[in-house]
């Protein structure tokens, strides 16, 4: 509880300075909104400055900073002048498809990257782990999109298993939303495998060697038990510190996944708001994914300090 | 006494013929593949540099009756889907990429680098205000930063690479500064102090020459991710504008046709793997040769 008393100023802090920021950017973007919203030609003034005013452009941009995040806190982003849909509904009926993406990518990344890593670590130096060393740099070296072209011309070209583009909602189909996402988080998942294995392999090699390791093993437990007991627990809050971090790489790399297999996620919204300089609809979900990415991390750090008996003993 | 040892290692070495002398030298050998990673990492900057003058053809000129032509055919590496010569097109794109990769990451060094040995020497307000920016900076994933960006200075090449450089500022800052904290306590440092050396004096003397070497070692790998970001966003079509061919933008044309023609997607991918993999490669054996911490000084 002191803790957390202690953390949530800092919390609140990065969180205000993250929406000025979000805001600015925005803001600061080249071109009239209202221009852009009426189309470039033959619009005379007047209507220009109508729609301004309408939008509250004629204000200073400080005020306008106050008065969007007091929206944005009461969970009003405003409304987009393209599709006329309020931003909120939109980043809402879009989040569980990047949601279940996101997640997926990490699960799937977690259990192929902790045995490898465990496997690596135990052998360390060998010709085992130097095999499975090198796949994690070469997996690092593809981009994302790479991969999921790479993935898309074997299962969906060549083997026919899984679908190329689309999306099934989980209501609809269970089987077929599992068939059209597993291709899309595949892709998400190489790259953070790589960076868990390389990780893990680096911090199991460092517990391995310290005391109470030698004194399970004098005590004469199995290796396997030594691995998942003794060595893992401490290593898997580094671990759990970097798939935190990550999640920006996780959110970057669900923009370009969910363009590549069409799929209506938050990312594939932000890329095409982009492209329609669709600017309140940018500023949302830029505030939106945001702000998630601090306080997850926040509760990350919380956990850490909550669970790591090292950690917590020490405060 | 150690230039006596030294010598008579030379001494003895030259009668082993030049490459023994060499390994007593410099140590153990990188081996084969590191010099390959560097052959091809060479091959692309000099494709990069003399692309005008090479004898390959037009990047840029349709040739409707070579369209879609595989590899060993009318072309060496086959043609686009609109009958353009890949490997013309191969190596104007590799001048995006290594033009991107060295001014991007400069500007990252130089900024953050410049940014964090100044916090990690003044302490203070300074440190904990450039800090508290970096993590909201850091709060943005890097694919959201950069798409505003672009939006924001638009898509030449300059622009491009100064976008992308601004995102590697917070990660220079912040190896500049750790290393910088640890050199601050050194007794040179201390040194230089109680003899009146002037801040100035310091900061280029005796602190600038102690972290440029993790802050340079870590250079080709963060070239190599650099090459990765760049291709990302060729592949949203928000690079370097056409005409001018991009490894990433080559990739994106090849995916509409997979099903029919794949080595239009699979050769610029097939060379931008191996020249990432070569920057990761040689990246990383240069940092463990001339990491302190890791050769047993």
């Amino acid at each position: 509880m002191r803790l957390l008393t202690r953390k949530l100023p800092w919390l609140i802090g990065t969180l205000l300075a993250v929406s000025f920021f979000t805001f600015m950017l925005v803001s600061l973007l080249p071109g009239d909104p209202a221009v852009m919203i009426l189309g470039a030609g033959g619009v005379s003034p007047e209507a220009v400055a109508q729609l301004r005013l309408e939008l509250g452009l004629d204000r200073p941009l400080v005020i306008r900073y106050f008065d969007w995040l007091g929206s944005a806190l009461s969970g009003d982003l405003g409304r987009s002048p393209m599709t006329g849909q309020a931003v909120t509904d939109a980043i809402l009926s879009r989040l569980p498809v990047t949601i279940q993406l996101g997640t997926m990518a990490i699960v799937i990344a977690l259990t192929l990257a902790i045995p490898l890593a465990m496997v690596s670590a135990y052998f360390a130096g060998s010709r085992l782990d130097r095999g499975i060393s090198g796949l994690g740099f070469a997996l690092m070296s593809v981009p994302g999109f790479m991969m999921a072209i790479f993935l898309i011309l074997v299962f969906a070209v060549g083997l026919g298993w899984f679908p190329a583009t689309g999306w099934v909602p989980l209501s609809e189909s269970p089987a077929g939303n599992l068939q059209s996402a597993i291709l899309p988080a595949m892709s998400l998942a190489m790259i953070e495998l790589a960076l868990y294995m390389r990780l893990l392999r680096t911090d199991l090699i460092d517990t391995l060697q310290q005391d109470y390791i030698t004194l399970a093993r004098a005590k004469g437990l199995p290796n396997w038990l030594i691995l998942t007991r003794h060595a893992l627990r401490p290593s898997s809050f580094s671990l759990m510190t970097v798939v935190g971090l990550q999640l920006g790489g996780v959110i970057s790399g669900a923009i370009i996944v969910e363009e590549i297999f069409a799929l209506p996620g938050v990312g594939r919204l932000l890329y095409q708001s982009i492209l329609q300089r669709d600017l309140l609809m940018v500023q949302g979900i830029v505030l939106f994914i945001a702000t998630a990415y601090v306080v997850v991390n926040f509760l990350v750090d919380l956990c850490y300090s909550l669970l790591d008996p090292r950690v917590r003993y020490a405060e | 006494m150690r230039s006596k040892v030294a010598d008579s290692s030379v001494v003895r070495s030259r009668a082993q013929g030049f490459s023994a002398a060499a390994r007593q030298v410099f140590g153990r050998g990188f081996g084969p593949g590191f010099w390959i990673a560097a052959g091809w990492l060479l091959l692309v900057a000099l494709c990069a540099v003399f692309a005008d003058w090479l004898p390959v053809r037009d990047p840029i000129d349709p040739v409707i009756a070579n369209r879609l032509n595989g590899p060993l055919t009318t072309n060496i590496l086959g043609a686009d889907g609109l009958g353009r010569d890949i490997l013309a097109r191969l190596v104007h794109g590799a001048r995006v990429s290594v033009v991107i990769a060295l001014t991007a990451v400069s500007i990252g060094m130089v900024i953050g680098g410049t940014l964090g040995i100044l916090a990690g020497y003044f302490r203070g307000h300074f440190e904990r205000g450039l800090m508290a920016v970096l993590d909201v900076i850091l709060a943005f994933p890097w694919l959201v930063l950069l798409l505003a960006l672009v939006a924001f200075i638009g898509q030449s090449l300059a622009a491009i690479s100064v976008a992308i450089g601004f995102l590697w500022i917070p990660a220079y800052a912040r190896v500049a500064r750790a290393n910088t904290l640890s050199v601050v306590q050194r007794e040179y440092v201390l040194a230089a102090r109680a003899m009146g050396a002037s801040t100035l004096r310091i900061l280029l003397r005796e602190v600038l020459p102690n972290v440029i070497l993790p802050v340079l070692a870590y250079g080709l790998v963060a070239m190599g991710l650099v090459i990765i970001v760049e291709s990302a966003l060729a592949f949203l079509g928000l690079s370097v504008e056409a005409p001018q061919p991009t490894w990433g933008g080559m990739i994106s044309e090849g995916k509409r046709h997979l099903a029919t023609a794949v080595h239009v997607a699979l050769v610029p991918s097939i060379t931008m793997f191996f020249t990432v993999l070569s920057l990761n490669y040689v990246g990383d054996r240069l940092r463990s040769r001339f990491d302190v911490r890791e050769s047993n000084l």
